[in-house]
């Protein structure tokens, strides 16, 4: 006799009644298989979300470093699917593998901190974008630059353009501070983060030190 | 169809609550935790090869079953403890009727109690329990049937209380 398959197969009234997986179990679960994960080196992107004064912030880090911050604008489920892609798909949520890129992060916005000294991870960016993003870090605190003077720096005076789309596709927003690139006649110029977010870091920075 | 793989921490929200349930329903509540970790790291471990748009949870459920295999073989070959093994903290009221569901569950036969998992706990069509349990189509769709009257008699009509 043939019969035919339901799509969808009854979920027996024996089992409807099952409670759904309560929230302690999931976390206890989550908490040993990122453990575990990290253990047998299959933990390939780690992230977590932060809040700071520019909104919430998501920190992801490979191995080797932080690898990503992105603002909420950019929208963090598609950064993570973007990661999934670019890096690979072994990402899980794991913020204490954040903890420390966090607690920087943390100081700097509340003014107690004026450089980093996380590990960063350049994988995102690669060419010229890298040589400008590397570049960037030499801009410090309180300072900013102008994208022909980046230019300049990096050997390529007309390549003013590809410096502004080098700090539009900055992976590390914040640690990386593209936000210190200004345009030569003083205005403000774009950001990854929006023009707002942009004029926070610079008033913040610009503040004298207590 | 999606062509790129989703970050593996949706694949653990999405599919760890039914696969930690399949896993308690064919191992018990005590053994199904280490079945459910070890599942999710060997899917986390093997998840840059699988095709995207695969139906993940079935190949969740195919790693899942290879586990409740190996830890019912582990369990054989082991003496039984001469004193029971002390419970574990009973588990919050919300999931006490896992607990009775187990009870009942043990008691079936090992291929029983994999095809009610899997057709009734997993939502899977007979056609896919058969190739994971062995046996043809019919025979999964038999031993599923005798699973939950078996179920039945025990729980009544209403389901579990």
């Amino acid at each position: 006799m043939t019969t035919h398959e339901p799509r969808e197969p009854e979920r027996s009234d024996v089992f409807i009644a099952l409670p759904d997986i309560d929230e302690e179990t999931k976390r206890r679960l989550h908490d040993r298989l990122v453990r575990e994960a990290q253990t047998a080196g299959l933990l390939d992107v780690a992230y977590r979300t932060i809040d700071s004064p520019v909104g919430p912030l998501l920190l992801a880090a490979t191995a080797k470093g932080l690898v990503r911050v992105a603002y909420g604008c950019e929208d963090h489920e598609k950064v993570l699917e973007r990661l999934a892609r670019d890096l690979s798909p072994r990402i899980l949520h794991a913020p204490a593998r954040l903890d420390a890129a966090a607690k920087e992060i943390d100081e700097y916005f509340a003014g107690l901190r004026q450089g980093f000294d996380l590990p960063v991870d350049f994988s995102l960016a690669r060419g010229f974008r890298r040589l400008v993003l590397t570049r960037l870090r030499a801009v410090s605190y309180g300072q900013t630059a102008s994208y022909a003077a980046i230019a300049v720096a990096v050997g390529n005076p007309k390549a003013v353009r590809a410096v502004g789309t080098a700090c539009a596709t900055n992976p590390i927003p914040v640690v990386v501070p593209c936000h210190r690139v200004v345009r030569s006649d003083g205005s403000i110029g774009q950001y990854v983060g929006g023009v707002d977010a942009k004029k926070t870091l610079l008033t913040m920075e610009a503040r004298p030190a207590d | 169809m999606s062509t790129i793989l989703p970050p593996f921490e949706e694949i653990v929200i999405t599919y760890g609550p039914t696969v930690l349930r399949v896993c308690r329903a064919v191992l018990g509540s005590m053994d199904a935790d280490d079945a459910w970790s070890e599942t999710f790291l060997a899917a986390l471990r093997a998840y840059p090869t699988l095709r995207p748009g695969s139906n993940v949870e079935a190949w969740l459920v195919t790693i899942a079953h290879r586990k409740a295999i190996d830890q019912t073989r582990a369990r054989a070959r082991r003496p039984l403890p001469v004193d029971p093994l002390p419970e574990r903290p009973a588990p919050s009221g919300e999931d006490r009727r896992d607990g009775d569901l187990w009870a009942v569950m043990k008691a079936l036969p090992f291929k029983q109690r994999v095809a009610v998992a899997y057709h009734y706990v997993a939502g899977m069509p007979y056609a896919d329990v058969a190739a994971l349990i062995g046996g043809s189509q019919d025979a999964a769709r038999r031993a599923a049937a005798d699973g939950i009257a078996a179920l039945r008699k025990t729980y009544g009509e209403g389901g579990l209380r």
